[in-house]
């Protein structure tokens, strides 16, 4: 096969996804199995009796998100499209026959619009085949203004919070209903924002998904290496923590509607929903998460302005998560997520994980 | 249009979608995810790949089989797209060895209907119904004043063409390519080219 020339650790682009699911299965197989045709992990012991099984999936490069979250306490099943780009539908569909424990299946889907064609053509597969199936929708991103004139709010860190929330919550046998309500909560009680110092290469196109001068940032971006809402200038780690942060915090009401199934008209309904504003005295899990160039190390300092700026608004930040979980290759980069919690959150989020890339 | 003329539609749809898999992505990296051009050929290379197991096959269950093997490999946004278009249009010609002008049409506007159900796109959304609707309308009216079929899609053809170049100044509403608000004008929809690809594709091969 023809060596492509990439500065990358790859060797043919068409490969890179299968290699790298190989690599995951020899180095997590006490924890989970990887299926190859079509492609979807699952954890060692599904299908759990009983339990909700939760599934999730989405376009690869986003490591560990999802499949390093498959495991006890988090996900019974990932399903990995090629980078970047959505999964199909048969890839959920075989999944959710392989992890159903006669409970039922949440589907947790971010907004993209493909995702939620894929997960919704998967559901009706599913369906059709005697599974009962909910798919709710991950919509936080800040930077997306309206839903009127685009696809929504797209769906990044809370993301990754909800995984590990809702896994908690299933793990203590919430039925589908339940664990559907606590889902829908999490999403709309957490917001995020994300900024990229650089752009991202995809093995299949070999080169940069946007241009980005050596003294501009881009502010307002997605996980895919598309460009943002907008391009500045660099500016210190203190303004942009503190222009990303107040952009979570004084984000007003938001409200959308989302497709979901009725059980009780047998059909898709469209369901408004509307995350209300933050308020002073709140307490928040405060995600900060990098796009995967950024080291550790910058994360800590955003973690440091964040929590000031958090403080001074009457925000009180209780929990914290650090580190690369929801990335965009090699960009660099950070988000920031802050979740609203309450009682019922907290206990899922302190629950036991076992998971490749989560444990507790 | 034989069922003959169907098959080389798929595969001269396979080509163009190979020789314009960089000019796709590329379109796709100005105001997507870059992964357009890609996707598609991974799909009809797929589709041809299968297309012997189909050929014996009447034109609905070859275009299901397309339906099918698009939504599984493409992934995306195009994936269900493209495969409910497929889907749809295939239920209209069932049993079908040859296509009237009429089945034609209604096999299109099938298309078209699948494309809005699954997308929710209006005209105007920089998509690809911004192309796939003025050739609907332009071949129906076409094939209604007594014109062959070859003849009607050339007029489908131009009004593609005129759509897919329509979506240059618009904003996007739809798709990935809506985040970036007032930034995505001024770039053709990548969406609306494929389809004016294959519909170019499905000219060629009524002449041949």
């Amino acid at each position: 096969m023809e060596r492509i020339i990439m500065k990358k650790l790859i060797n043919h682009p068409d490969n890179v996804l299968k290699e790298q699911l190989q690599g995951m299965q020899l180095a997590h197989a006490d924890l989970i199995n990887v299926h190859f045709d079509p492609y979807y992990i699952t954890r060692k012991d599904a299908p759990v009796k009983g339990k909700v099984a939760l599934i999730s999936g989405g376009g690869s490069g986003h490591e560990p998100m999802h499949g390093g979250f498959v495991g006890k306490g988090m996900l019974d099943a990932a399903c990995p499209g090629e980078i970047f780009t959505s999964p199909t539908p048969d890839q959920m569909y075989e999944a959710a026959k392989a992890v159903d424990g006669g409970a039922g299946v949440l589907n947790i889907v971010k907004n993209y619009t493909g995702d939620v064609m894929n997960f919704e053509m998967a559901a009706d597969l599913a369906r059709a085949d005697g599974i009962k199936v909910q798919n709710i929708i991950i919509d936080d991103d800040v930077a997306v203004k309206d839903s009127l004139y685009t696809a929504g709010r797209r769906g990044v860190g809370t993301t990754v919070l909800v995984e590990k929330i809702c896994g908690g919550a299933a793990e203590a046998g919430y039925d589908l209903e339940k664990l559907s309500a606590l889902c829908r909560k999490v999403n709309q009680y957490g917001r995020s924002m994300g900024m990229a110092l650089t752009s991202c290469i995809t093995p299949a196109n070999g080169s940069p998904s946007f241009e980005i001068g050596d003294d501009e940032m881009e502010i307002g971006i997605g996980i895919h290496g598309e460009p943002g809402i907008k391009r500045e200038k660099m500016k210190s780690l203190d303004e942009i923590t503190e222009e990303m942060t107040m952009g979570i915090i004084e984000d007003p009401a938001y409200t959308r509607k989302h497709k979901e199934w009725s059980f009780e008209k047998d059909e898709w309904i469209e369901v408004e929903q509307t995350d209300e504003p933050f308020q002073k005295g709140d307490s928040v899990i405060a995600f900060v998460n990098s796009m995967g160039g950024t080291p550790v190390s910058e994360l800590y300092g955003v973690y440091n302005k964040m929590n000031e700026v958090c403080e001074k608004n009457g925000i009180k930040v209780v929990r914290n998560l650090i580190g690369p979980y929801i990335t965009s290759l090699e960009m660099q980069g950070c988000s920031i997520t802050l979740l609203k919690v309450d009682d019922e959150i907290l206990k899922f989020w302190d629950a036991p994980a076992l998971t490749p890339a989560f444990r507790r | 249009m034989k069922k003959t003329q169907v098959l080389d539609w798929l595969y001269r749809t396979a080509a163009f979608m190979e020789e314009n898999k960089t000019y796709l992505t590329k379109l796709d990296t100005a105001i997507g995810d870059a992964d357009h051009g890609n996707n598609m050929h991974r799909g009809f290379s797929n589709v041809i790949e299968q297309l012997p197991k189909y050929e014996e096959k009447d034109i609905g269950s070859i275009c299901k089989a397309v339906a099918m093997v698009l939504i599984s490999k493409v992934g995306g946004a195009s994936g269900p797209l493209y495969g409910t278009m497929f889907m749809q249009a295939a239920n209209t010609v069932n049993g079908k060895e040859e296509l009237s002008g009429d089945d034609l049409k209604k096999f299109l506007k099938a298309g078209l209907e699948g494309i809005i159900m699954r997308g929710k796109a209006s005209v105007g959304d920089k998509t690809m119904v911004d192309a796939y609707t003025p050739a609907l309308a332009a071949f129906s009216d076409s094939i209604e004043n007594g014109d062959d079929i070859s003849s009607a899609l050339d007029k489908a053809v131009a009004a593609s063409e005129e759509g897919m170049k329509s979506t240059i100044p618009l904003i996007a509403k739809k798709g990935r390519a809506s985040y970036l608000g007032e930034r995505s004008k001024d770039h053709q929809d990548p969406g609306a080219t494929s389809l004016t690809l294959m519909l170019t594709a499905m000219r060629d091969a009524s002449k041949a």
